[in-house]
């Protein structure tokens, strides 16, 4: 039994929010919605809920048709950007408040709060008011609103966007226990693939309103179907270079030919692109496979214990992810180089033609 | 750290002090001058103590005045809030229909007093009045110049309509600040629409109720245009507020100690009645017992 959306669309006036969707969404598991902002995934989120009603097609609850109910009468829970809760009661009185609604049993109301406030580690906090809470307390409350509510479909919409770093990664942790112990459908809005892959479970990549691909997180993240998947679930994004196979030899760019090897034996002469992951670029040469390119330096920025050191070559903009803290001159030439065994390639319609072979290799 | 002193700051303040000093200050240190002494020309004053402020707390018409003001005042917060509240509720929220609602709730706030309360004299007079003459019209004798009762019904709907709409404003930025998820989080947790406005709407009105209810009673507490063009504070005592009492001791009959004395009373009175409101306010609903 399971969550079936079938052939969804949704027109607002003559803009197209979301374009033909078609999923399936398991109980007990875990999907992210992984595009940027407007590319429908918190619309995509409101037609689950029912707060909308699709322009086109139908959604199915274990083979019950949902479109035309109305949200009251669904078994939904949901999450915000935003931190809501009811801002006049106290921690408790918002916990309790969906199964005060659904007219539970004092004693069962009781039980139930203290457990997945407990869970959420604000089993201290019970008697606060929103008001006097941290922003991480105030979401923790928020999710165990809607956790206590054991809702076939639980909706978060991009809940940790709000909270400070430190907290996201510990909050996103927990999350990931939490949830790996329910029956509920999760469904889990982001923009950033770390997060995606931190989550794991599956993922549906959408974009400009359409799904472009959905499947275990890992098996998108090695295999993304076309480059502008690879370049959406990929951050820094995906660098992208053209490049021309001609009797069992590559040439990338502006950089010299080199033989064919491993994954990329098969492929038949002709004009590609190649995709490359901005930490599979390296500012040194590691073998003497690695093709070697002429760049120059556009800007250096820190992130984190990172350099992402934007570079030129050939007119192509790329990134470079580069451990470690470093300072850069501006048009200053740099030599990039990148394993051939690293390399996604696709073919002029954008499709997919093979993926580095992850059998041999670790997942970077 | 060397401390950086420059004395041209001073010339940056001292024009707003001078005015503040020649509107505010003086002023209020005249009164204070006025209510301690007897004044019986430029040259001849008798410094008195506390003597017009005996007068004035034991004066019986200033006992009357002060208890029709609070019934007053009291009576304009529980029409005037819960009505902004509910016409706010009503207003669309957005497009052109929000904006032209806006303009036409916003009207009564853009007339001048003194035309209010012409606008309302001609209104209710019992021959030739829309209003008025409609009321006798239905068989029930009104007449604002000639019953209290009346004359109180008319002032009270000059204030309910010409400030409401503050209120309204008021109310309805503080609605239009409530993120939408709330009231998403609201239908998808099942809840009524009472529940929504108590649960959500209301407390997060809070902060906007907070001003409106001190700026309402504070203003009606104050209350002397609308009585004043009526009927100058009759018939007889009935309309004759705090200030209108005042104004008459003032400068009916000259009594500057007394007035002085009365006015000092009446800032402290308004004052305080501000300051129980406000910390009464900022506690609701916060689950603050103490």
């Amino acid at each position: 039994m399971a969550m079936v959306i079938q052939n969804v669309s949704k027109r607002v006036a003559n803009e197209c929010h979301i374009d033909d969707i078609s999923l399936q969404l398991e109980p007990g598991t875990f999907n992210v919605l992984l595009g940027r902002t407007l590319s429908g995934k918190t619309s995509l989120m409101r037609l689950l809920a029912g707060l909308d009603k699709p322009t086109q097609g139908r959604i199915l609850m274990n083979g019950r048709d949902l479109t035309g109910v109305p949200v009251r009468k669904r078994d939904v829970a949901m999450v915000y950007q935003q931190f809501i809760n009811y801002p006049s009661m106290s921690v408790y009185q918002n916990i309790a408040s969906p199964l005060r609604l659904a007219k539970v049993a004092a004693a069962e109301i009781d039980r139930k709060v203290r457990e997945v406030a407990e869970m959420l580690r604000i089993d201290n906090l019970l008697e606060r008011l929103p008001v006097e809470l941290s922003g991480g307390q105030q979401q923790r409350t928020a999710i165990a609103r809607a956790l206590v509510k054991d809702a076939e479909l639980l909706l978060l919409d991009e809940p940790l966007v709000n909270l400070d770093y430190k907290l996201r990664e510990e909050l996103r942790a927990e999350m990931r226990e939490i949830f790996k112990r329910r029956d509920s459908i999760v469904v889990y809005a982001t923009t950033e693939p770390p997060e995606a892959l931190a989550l794991g479970g599956n993922t549906a990549v959408l974009y400009e309103g359409r799904l472009e691909q959905f499947g275990p997180t890992v098996e998108v993240y090695q295999h993304p179907q076309t480059s502008r998947i690879a370049q959406a679930f990929s951050d820094p994004a995906m660098n992208i270079v053209a490049g021309t196979v001609d009797a069992g030899s590559l040439r990338l760019g502006e950089a010299r030919q080199v033989p064919l090897q491993q994954h990329l034996r098969g492929l038949a002469p002709g004009n590609y692109r190649f995709g490359m992951r901005a930490n599979h670029l390296q500012l040194q040469r590691n073998s003497a496979a690695d093709i070697e390119f002429q760049t120059s330096i556009g800007l250096a920025e820190i992130s984190g214990s990172e350099t992402f050191v934007h570079v030129v070559h050939n007119g192509d903009a790329w990134t470079v992810q580069q451990p470690g803290i470093h300072q850069y001159q501006l048009d200053q030439q740099l030599q990039v180089y990148v394993d051939p065994a690293r390399l996604y390639v696709f073919d002029l319609t954008d499709q997919l033609v093979v993926s580095p072979d992850n059998a041999s290799r670790q997942l970077t | 750290m060397k401390k950086w002193q420059d004395n041209k700051a001073w010339f940056m303040v001292i024009p707003v002090f001078l005015v503040v000093a020649v509107s505010a200050i003086l002023p209020l240190m005249t009164v204070v001058n006025y209510s301690l002494q007897d004044i019986f020309g430029p040259d001849q004053r008798v410094f008195v103590g506390i003597e017009w402020y005996q007068e004035a707390l034991t004066d019986p018409r200033l006992h009357a005045a002060l208890k029709r003001q609070l019934l007053f005042s009291s009576l304009v917060l529980l029409i005037e809030i819960p009505l902004g509240i509910l016409i706010a509720l009503m207003m669309p929220k957005r497009g052109w229909a929000a904006s032209l609602s806006l303009v036409l709730v916003a009207l009564p706030l853009l007339i001048p007093w003194n035309v209010i309360g012409t606008i309302w004299i001609i209104f209710m007079r019992p021959d030739i009045g829309l209003l008025g003459a409609a009321i006798n019209g239905l068989g029930i004798p009104f007449d604002h110049t000639a019953a209290p009762f009346d004359a109180w019904v008319t002032v009270l709907m000059m204030e309910v309509w010409h400030w409401t709409p503050l209120v309204v404003l008021l109310a309805y930025a503080g609605l239009q600040a409530i993120p939408e998820a709330y009231f998403q989080a609201a239908r998808i947790d099942g809840a009524s629409t009472w529940a929504t406005f108590r649960y959500i709407q209301l407390p997060k009105m809070r902060g906007v109720l907070t001003i409106a209810v001190l700026l309402r009673f504070m203003d009606s507490f104050l209350i002397y245009a609308e009585p004043f063009v009526l009927t100058g504070g009759g018939p007889g005592n009935s309309t004759t507020f705090l200030s209108i009492y005042l104004v008459k001791l003032a400068v009916g009959q000259f009594d500057l100690g007394p007035a002085a004395a009365f006015s000092m009373i009446y800032f402290l009175i308004a004052l305080l009645f501000c300051w129980l409101f406000y910390q009464a306010l900022l506690k609701v609903g916060t689950g603050d017992k103490s």
